[in-house]
């Protein structure tokens, strides 16, 4: 018979097993407070309760993710071969080694908590990450559509609005079955490339990011050729060498490659979040153009794509970072929602969406509830700490 | 404001054709069809025999044909026939909605009073210890999606008060709910899990547009004069507040309705409630097109319809748009 740890041993060594973490956040706050000024809005959190909250919650996840390795006392896979380790109940001890599953144990004899830590790992990878390239092909789109109106924005505007309206889990069931995205091998003569629906959506989307910083250089350093050389030349070596490696795999020297799963997944949650982005980037740069520096600048004879990029963009940067971070939030959820109904990641991978999929069959009983519990908890909180966080910022700015 | 309707109308007929076009598209795509055929014959055919069931299905004929003859169909209201049920396609949806308007009804009687109460209780006094309390209440009620909020109130409500109602001899029998929704019969102890767990979600949103309407309101010019007038606070609040407070609460409620899908179709496959949401999980597992289509068909339709009573009635509430 397995042994036990009490609930209070349990509590306890939940708060010590993330030392790491909490000696992380504590510097983390102790380094920022006396330079607290020059942080901007981020400095004013310190005011706020609320935003305070969100910014230790969010940290709290951040160095989680950093520290895994250190903080989980298993491998995310890693099974106990013990008797009674299967869906054993949380505090249960392992009787061959003595290592405690904290959180218990799931239905395949693996420690909860070592899963939900390293889970943290991967949601905190690809959440934030296609939020950001969401962001770049929102407002590389929103900012002309928003600048020069017209047809280029009756077109995008309703493209954005088909999306929209699109019901987003009919969306990822149509794009993310076995069926559409096995990827075929297409023949371009001299090398082959996958390719299937999602492969063509993230080789476009991750196309964007490259097209901005481009046009980012090429705006603000056209007079001062060398430096838009040096620039140019470093964004397209080490844009393309990844965007081969983690678009097609055919990373010449195979140290960037993404798991094509993962770039499904990366396609659907881009492609859900984008018109969002598009629509506040676009509703910005509307109302920021009938400023006067937007006038000034237009007066001077800069080109359009300059003020865009080096005028609106800057100044719409208050909103679109409250924005950042609760759309962080909102992808989370979709890259849960895609592990709930089993169409995210790998089957076996440690994300908390997931692993709710995986315990959802053993919630109705009390002695099995903790296998999806945890990592719901996890998501939630989060998602909540992000949300403080935006709602933190909102509050301190504007206070302006 | 004809035209206005009548613009929005044909946004809204190009906004189907071209979804229903990708949906149409998607589903028909060689490996779908190829595994459609699979499980319609058996597993072992080879790629010839493949083929010449799709030829004699008709799986083979010109695209767009088929599409048009798929709209034509539908808007006739013949969906054609569902593989997996075995039933006209329009025979089960027609009853899965049943079941799933049932949901959503008394999803709504619950989110829309609590989270409209929440937003002016809350916006009614801007920075009261009531408002803080309130507005990050809504923010964690907006932070947990149904498969969180499902999750957690199925082990509490469900499996622990399970246990406690057993072992615990004061705890009342009916204080006990379940985990599972059984569609067609439903009662207090089987539905109210699933209803919170939607209505949480969305409740959180529209308090917290309530509130901040609210607020803009309550700090506005007219307010103001009718407080200084000597009116009571009460008074102010229901009889000149509210009424300009409600009128983007009212828009996003209605645009809701696309938001909920996704948590109908999460609601119904956590508590296994057999209605429209169950169907999309179905159809898209063994590919059933035109079940598939017919799904898409109307989901796009309450996305659209939706949208369209919502700038409708924006327009009705708010005067100033309806003189433009």
């Amino acid at each position: 018979m397995p042994e036990y740890i009490g609930t209070g041993e349990i509590i306890l060594q939940s708060i010590t097993r993330f030392w790491p973490t909490w000696l992380a956040i504590g510097v983390t706050l102790a380094v920022a407070y006396p330079i607290r000024e020059r942080l901007g809005v981020f400095g004013r959190l310190y005011g706020s309760w609320i935003g305070l909250a969100g910014v230790v919650i969010v940290l709290f996840w951040v160095f989680t993710a950093i520290f895994a390795d250190l903080i989980a006392v298993m491998g995310p896979l890693e099974q106990s071969f013990s008797p009674g380790m299967k869906k054993g109940a949380p505090g249960i001890i392992d009787g061959q080694n003595g290592i405690i599953f904290l959180w218990g144990g799931d239905n395949l004899a693996r420690d909860i908590f070592s899963r939900v830590v390293h889970g943290c790992r991967v949601v905190l990878i690809v959440a934030p990450a296609a939020t950001l390239i969401a962001y770049m092909v929102g407002s590389t789109l929103g900012l002309p559509a928003g600048y020069f109106r017209g047809w280029s924005d009756a077109i995008s505007s309703f493209l954005a609005n088909l999306i929209l309206a699109f019901p987003v889990i009919l969306l990822f069931y149509l794009l993310v079955t076995p069926e559409v995205r096995t990827p075929i091998d297409v023949n371009l003569g001299f090398f082959t490339i996958p390719w299937s629906i999602p492969i063509g959506m993230a080789a476009l989307f991750f196309m964007f990011p490259i097209v901005f910083l481009c046009t980012m250089w090429f705006t603000k350093y056209e007079s001062n050729k060398r430096k838009l050389i040096t620039y140019l030349a470093v964004t397209l070596v080490l844009g393309l060498w990844i965007y081969s490696g983690l678009v097609f795999s055919s990373d010449p020297f195979g140290v960037i490659k993404m798991d094509p799963n993962t770039l499904n997944v990366f396609a659907a949650v881009i492609l859900g979040s984008s018109p969002g982005v598009y629509r506040i980037v676009r509703g910005l740069t509307m109302d920021i153009m009938t400023r006067d520096y937007v006038a000034a600048a237009q007066t001077r004879g800069e080109r359009p794509w300059y003020i865009m990029l080096w005028e609106i963009l800057p100044n719409a940067r208050g909103p679109l970072i409250v924005d950042f971070c609760l759309r962080i939030g909102y992808t989370t959820i979709l890259l849960g929602t895609l592990g709930f109904f089993g169409l995210g990641l790998q089957p076996e991978s440690p994300d908390w969406g997931s692993m709710i999929n995986h315990g959802r069959p053993f919630v109705r009983l009390a002695t099995t509830a903790h296998l999806a519990l945890f990592p719901a908890l996890a998501l939630m909180s989060l998602v909540l700490g992000l949300n403080l966080l935006a709602d933190g910022l909102r509050e301190e700015s504007l206070k302006d | 404001m004809l035209i206005f309707i009548l613009r929005r109308i044909g946004q809204m007929i190009a906004t189907m054709i071209a979804l229903t076009f990708i949906v149409f598209y998607m589903v028909n795509l060689p490996g779908n069809l190829e595994k459609l055929a699979k499980t319609e014959g058996n597993m072992r055919m080879t790629d010839e025999e493949v083929q010449n069931w799709l030829e004699a299905e008709g799986f083979t004929r010109p695209f767009l044909s088929r599409y048009v003859e798929w709209m034509v169909g539908t808007a006739q209201g013949d969906m054609g026939y569902s593989r997996v049920f075995r039933k006209p396609v329009s025979e089960v949806v027609g009853e899965r909605l049943g079941h799933t308007g049932i949901l959503m009804f008394w999803v709504m009687i619950v989110m829309v009073p609590m989270s409209l109460i929440i937003g002016i209780l809350a916006g009614m006094r801007e920075g009261t210890a009531l408002d803080r309390g309130l507005s990050v209440g809504s923010i964690a009620s907006t932070s947990a999606p149904e498969y969180v909020t499902g999750i957690i109130f199925t082990v509490i409500f469900a499996s622990w008060f399970g246990v406690l109602a057993k072992e615990v001899s004061w705890w009342p029998d009916w204080l006990v709910f379940k985990g599972i929704a059984k569609a067609g019969s439903v009662n207090f102890w089987n539905f109210t899990l699933p209803v919170m767990t939607m209505a949480i979600y969305g409740m959180g949103y529209i308090a917290r547009l309530t509130r901040a309407s609210m607020v803009e309101v309550m700090t506005s010019q007219y307010i103001r004069t009718a407080r200084l007038k000597g009116l009571n606070f009460r008074t102010v609040v229901l009889k000149h507040a509210l009424r300009n407070a409600l009128i983007t609460p009212f828009t996003v409620i209605m645009l809701q309705f696309p938001w909920l899908l996704t948590g109908v179709v999460v609601v119904e496959a956590m508590f296994n409630y057999k209605g429209f949401g169950f169907i999309l999980v179905q159809a898209s597992g063994n590919n059933d097109i035109d079940l598939l289509l017919a799904i898409s068909w109307v989901a796009v339709i309450v996305v659209l319809l939706t949208q369209l009573i919502s700038d409708i009635g924006y327009a009705y509430l708010n005067p100033r748009i309806r003189v433009k």
